[in-house]
């Protein structure tokens, strides 16, 4: 399946990552790693990006890691029609120390505008 | 998380627990600040394994005796604050305050056999004011929009809404001044006693 897994630098994201790559290794997915520009993230982009190419290095596929300038949410649906992708995999949210979860805005966009599946990573 | 909006006044007083009411079905309820004893912690874990999973918020109370007890042994430690409405042993409802950065997140649960009798809007009550005697400053939840009970039983609390961007509505509470702020805070009652009137102009 060609998949489009988005990050920007949350920790829900980076378990995104890990699950989408190991099971890309598993069903031969064709990947594309998408690091956006999440403002709530204080991670540089470059630094999400470098992680996610060893991620993909680690578990020995071959997935793309690109970089995605303006607003992700509306970045990543467009990106999934333009160039067919089948699924689109997010984080799954954040927890609170009181153990409720909320989405996150980019998952809330992507939810409610994709015409792709959308996968969130708990 | 730091970046939160507050009400820039002060709450009123809210009563502080131990209070005892009888409900709108005329069973007697006692509000009590969380008595750390395994009789108490059985009935808590009881009232959650019953807790219908229709009535769950973001994921909590968790299923499963298992998930619940982990679930509790995080949220009743010694940093949170936690008031149980009680009707004879039984737990009816369950209020927490739990800390995150410099304020608390709030939750509260009650049974089903014991709702819309009134329990929410004095556990609610009781919960904030064992946190105003506790010196807690800060205190904001979020609650699913369609929930119109529980989002008008915030409102008439005096939470404000402070992020109405998301699936969830945020909501905010200040229950006590800001230490820095004390003497401003005096300054600007006497300035202007009332309130801002656009205080809820957020919420639509």
């Amino acid at each position: 399946m060609k998949v489009l897994c988005g990050i920007g630098g949350s920790d829900d994201s980076f378990r995104a990552l890990d699950r989408t790559v190991e099971r890309a290794a598993v069903a031969d997915d064709d990947l594309t790693v998408a690091v956006v520009e999440n403002p709530d993230s204080s991670i540089d982009p470059a630094e999400i990006a470098r992680r996610a190419e060893s991620a993909v290095e680690e578990a020995g596929i071959d997935a793309e890691v690109r970089l995605i300038e303006g607003d992700p949410g509306s970045r990543l649906v467009e990106l999934a029609e333009t160039e067919g992708f089948e699924e689109i995999v997010l984080g799954g949210g954040h927890t609170s120390p009181m153990g409720k979860i909320t989405i996150g805005s980019i998952a809330e966009f992507v939810l409610l505008n994709a015409k792709t599946s959308v996968t969130l990573v708990r | 998380m730091s970046d939160r909006g507050y009400p820039e006044a002060v709450a009123d007083e809210f009563p502080v627990p131990p209070t005892e009411f009888t409900d709108r079905e005329e069973r007697p309820i006692e509000i009590r600040p969380y008595e750390s004893t395994e009789d108490g912690y059985e009935a808590l874990v009881e009232m959650y394994d019953a807790f219908d999973p229709a009535d769950r918020a973001q994921g909590i109370p968790p299923g499963g005796e298992t998930r619940i007890r982990e679930w509790l042994d995080a949220i009743l430690g010694d940093d949170c604050l936690n008031v149980i409405a009680w009707c004879g042993d039984e737990v009816a409802g369950h209020a927490t305050l739990v800390p995150d950065g410099d304020a608390y997140e709030l939750a509260i649960f009650v049974h089903q056999e014991y709702q819309r009798a009134g329990i929410g809007t004095h556990l609610i009550r009781g919960l904030l004011g064992h946190g105003q005697a506790e010196g807690i400053r800060k205190v904001w939840l979020t609650v699913e929009r369609w929930n119109r009970a529980a989002v008008s039983l915030y409102k008439k609390i005096g939470f404000e809404t402070s992020d109405a961007e998301s699936f969830e509505l945020e909501m905010g509470l200040r229950l006590n001044p800001d230490a820095d702020a004390d003497a401003d805070a005096d300054a600007d009652a006497d300035a202007d006693p009332d309130t801002d009137p656009e205080e809820n102009g957020g919420e639509r």
